[in-house]
């Protein structure tokens, strides 16, 4: 590669986990990477843990781009899963990038946007849950604009 | 585990006859050719035999050759050194140089310079009507580059030197990629200056040469002690320049004729995967050149599959380029800055075997099928 990788993003580029899509996921976040033109989707399923908090029970993506962006998001899978949405929300470019033993700093954005794109994701989430439970009140919403 | 090498416009490697006569220059021909003593001349000899080689191969005169580092100071050279001795200020070139010469080109505009630079169409080539029209009395200088690094197209050279002579201007080309692999004749393409390098040609890196046509005004780029006739001092790098020489005269051109064979090989079937798309020309394209975008992967990544089956390639996208922006040359040609990224560049050689090609062609459309299955594109 022109770039010097750690053997850690290789790996998680070469045999990427949780990659694909979860079907009627809870959360989707999608984003580009105005910068290189990548893209990153991450798809959550979120459940109840024993104690009754929110944790992201599943987490999957797709990407495309280079071999730092494909890295970043099946290292931002593997943080996030299994952690309170809570905790999944604090997790910083730092912190993946640090599990990947570091990227190349022109590739630090790659970790940027995996972080970005499970915040997304969780926010995607938390907004389908608000508009879940006040389902009708949207209805009333929509019939009203339709007749104005 | 194979090692396949794929990237023979980065460089190439050097050939084993050019290493072997390049050696006695080391530890037992060490002079320095400016020396009036034994060992000096026995370096000067050297370096004006190669010299003549090489400009042999141009069609050229030994004293309109000068020897330099390579191809960037060649190119640097003649640019810079046409435009400090000349009244006139614009210099014609087009948006597919390589950097060195559209680096240059910028440097010179803070400097007074104007620099037109000519679009091109879809495979690359410039139109020659645009080029004839954007001379101005002005124009120093018309400077197009020869092979093209990145998509292989290789431009007219004689239907733009007639022009340049028609209309009185300098006519320059960087012949990096095209040097001995397609015919170069300063006199049948009136060329003016001419930019070749040794590492691309089974030579050593470090050395190049620029022609300079008898009689043309330029300065220095190097000022020292006068060396290559006062137009580029430092003491002469003859065990490179040996090399250099040696590497011309071991072309052939069966080699071109069996890298063409392979390259065609290669482009027919990468073409056979769904949704790609050949960069740069089939026909008039540089022997070892091939250029490819594959809809919805990135360029990086199939670069880094391929690597771990041991095979080096090189790509257009933005994600390897230090200033993050995809190849300019891809750009030139149309392509969008997603086609950009997603592009791979497969570059031959003399030494590439079918079985290498085989290889090559028998891994790809899984990493391609693999890097579109963890793409969201569609």
């Amino acid at each position: 590669m022109s770039l010097e990788y750690s053997k850690k993003v290789m790996q998680n580029f070469l045999y990427p986990k949780n990659m694909g899509e979860i079907k009627n996921p809870d959360g989707v976040g999608k984003i580009g990477n105005p910068v290189c033109g990548d893209i990153m989707w991450v798809y959550i399923k979120v459940a109840n843990d024993k104690k009754g908090k929110k944790i992201i029970k599943d987490i999957k993506f797709k990407t495309f781009g280079c071999v730092a962006a494909i890295a970043t998001s099946s290292m931002i899978t593997q943080l996030a899963k299994g952690k309170t949405l809570e905790e999944a929300e604090k997790i910083t470019k730092k912190d993946i990038s640090e599990s990947l033993k570091g990227l190349p700093a022109i590739k630090m954005h790659c970790s940027n946007m995996a972080s970005a794109a499970l915040k997304l994701a969780i926010e995607d989430y938390e907004e389908r849950e608000k508009r879940s439970s006040s389902n009708t009140k949207g209805t009333q919403v929509l019939f009203i604009f339709f007749i104005f | 585990m194979k090692s396949i090498y794929f990237d023979n416009a980065a460089t190439t490697k050097v050939d084993d006859k050019v290493l072997e006569t390049m050696l006695p220059y080391f530890a037992e021909k060490y002079g320095n050719a400016s020396s009036q003593h034994l060992k000096g001349q026995e370096a000067k000899i050297a370096l004006e035999k190669s010299r003549k080689i090489i400009a042999k191969s141009i069609g050229a005169k030994s004293s309109e050759i000068y020897f330099t580092s390579g191809g960037t100071e060649s190119n640097n050279f003649a640019l810079k050194g046409l435009f400090s001795n000349n009244k006139k200020n614009h210099i014609l070139t087009t948006k597919i140089e390589h950097d060195c010469i559209l680096n240059t080109c910028k440097w010179l505009e803070t400097k007074g310079a104007k620099v037109t630079y000519l679009d091109v169409d879809k495979e690359g080539f410039v139109n020659l009507n645009e080029l004839e029209r954007a001379i101005t009395d002005k124009t120093i200088v018309v400077s197009v580059i020869h092979g093209n690094n990145e998509i292989g197209t290789i431009q007219n050279l004689e239907a733009i030197g007639k022009i340049c002579k028609k209309k009185n201007v300098l006519f320059h080309t960087d012949a990096c990629q095209s040097f001995t692999k397609v015919p170069i004749n300063v006199e049948k393409q009136n060329l003016d200056l001419v930019t070749l390098n040794s590492h691309k040609i089974h030579g050593p890196k470090g050395v190049g040469a620029l022609y300079i046509r008898e009689g043309t005004k330029i300065t220095p780029l190097l000022h020292g002690g006068g060396h290559e006739r006062k137009l580029r001092s430092s003491t002469e790098n003859v065990s490179g320049i040996v090399g250099f020489a040696k590497a011309v005269k071991v072309s052939k051109s069966e080699y071109v004729d069996k890298m063409i064979k392979l390259r065609d090989k290669l482009i027919d079937r990468i073409l056979k995967i769904p949704n790609v798309k050949l960069n740069g020309p089939k026909e008039n394209r540089l022997c070892n050149n091939v250029n490819i975008s594959f809809n919805n992967v990135e360029g990086e990544a199939v670069g880094g599959y391929l690597e771990q089956k041991g095979i080096f390639t090189s790509t257009g996208s933005a994600c390897i380029s230090h200033s993050l922006e995809p190849s300019h040359v891809l750009k030139a040609i149309g392509l969008s800055p997603a086609q950009s990224n997603s592009s791979l560049r497969i570059t031959i050689s003399k030494y590439t075997t079918d079985d290498e090609v085989d290889y090559f062609l028998k891994v790809l459309p899984g990493i391609i099928k693999k890097l579109r299955r963890i793409s969201p594109l569609k």
